[in-house]
């Protein structure tokens, strides 16, 4: 059943993130992964708001499954090395360190709220 | 974009990314890791799932024959996005500043963030040289 509940987020999740890539992309910046951005970032807040969730399953279902795969490392870190191997130095620094600082702001807010909303 | 075109696509991002979501939280099941302590499980899927996906990249973006369009999205996009995560390392990361543990929390947020970029590097470097040692200019 967890296994299930796991697999069940990520099925959401992951093609949520393909479409939003292709929406933000298709509308914003050619040079700049605005669709990892902004996946990243908008996971990490609804994670931080499921830290006021206490229900197990839910955190299965919508933590592990469905912000796990809608957020992600390996493709972050993929157009942060192409934009620096492609010269875009700049940019691949300001994509490491504006998700980073955005992930952890919006999760804090997340965490935040959720304990306000307690 | 046209929807009929894009379900097969949309369709093994899903079943990608529910296997390497699954083979993300067998991982944490093997190796729990406790409250407080460093997130070696997290760090360890992310590292490793970049390395992936720089060799990955390269097989199917920078070889003469044509892979099959559904490889990328499947294993790219679905199953090594899957199995990496943001979210939970920036949860971490904040649940060890919030502790009071700056000196672990700050070492995890940049030393995953090097880990990954090296792996990624390590990943395209090693799979460029198996191409190019298979001819691909030849």
């Amino acid at each position: 059943m967890n296994w299930l509940l796991v697999v069940a987020g990520a099925a959401v999740g992951a093609p949520l993130r393909y479409l939003t890539d292709r929406a933000v992309q298709a509308r914003h910046h050619p040079v700049f992964p605005w669709g990892t951005f902004v996946v990243n970032v908008a996971g990490s807040f609804v994670l931080g708001l499921l830290t006021g969730v206490s229900s197990a399953q839910a955190h299965l279902l919508l933590g592990t499954g469905l912000c796990g795969a809608l957020t992600t490392y390996s493709t972050f870190s993929y157009e942060t090395f192409r934009l620096y191997e492609n010269g875009a130095k700049g940019y691949a620094a300001l994509n490491a360190a504006g998700s980073l600082a955005a992930g952890l702001g919006a999760v804090w807010l997340g965490v935040e709220a959720a304990a306000g909303l307690r | 974009m046209g929807l009929r075109k894009e379900l097969p696509v949309v369709a093994v991002v899903a079943v990608g990314g529910s296997l390497g979501a699954a083979a993300r939280y067998g991982a944490g099941l093997a190796w729990p890791t406790p409250d407080g302590a460093f997130p070696w499980t997290v760090f360890t899927v992310n590292a490793s799932g970049c390395a992936v996906l720089g060799v990955l990249m390269v097989l199917l973006t920078e070889t003469t024959t044509a892979p099959h369009p559904l490889l990328r999205p499947f294993l790219g996009t679905g199953f090594c996005g899957g199995f990496t995560t943001f979210s939970t390392y920036s949860l971490d990361t904040q649940r060890l500043l919030s502790a009071g543990d700056t000196a672990r929390g700050l070492l995890y947020l940049g030393g995953t963030l090097v880990t990954a970029l090296a792996a990624v590097w390590a990943g395209v470097t090693a799979a460029r040289l198996l191409v190019s040692g298979r001819g691909r200019h030849a």
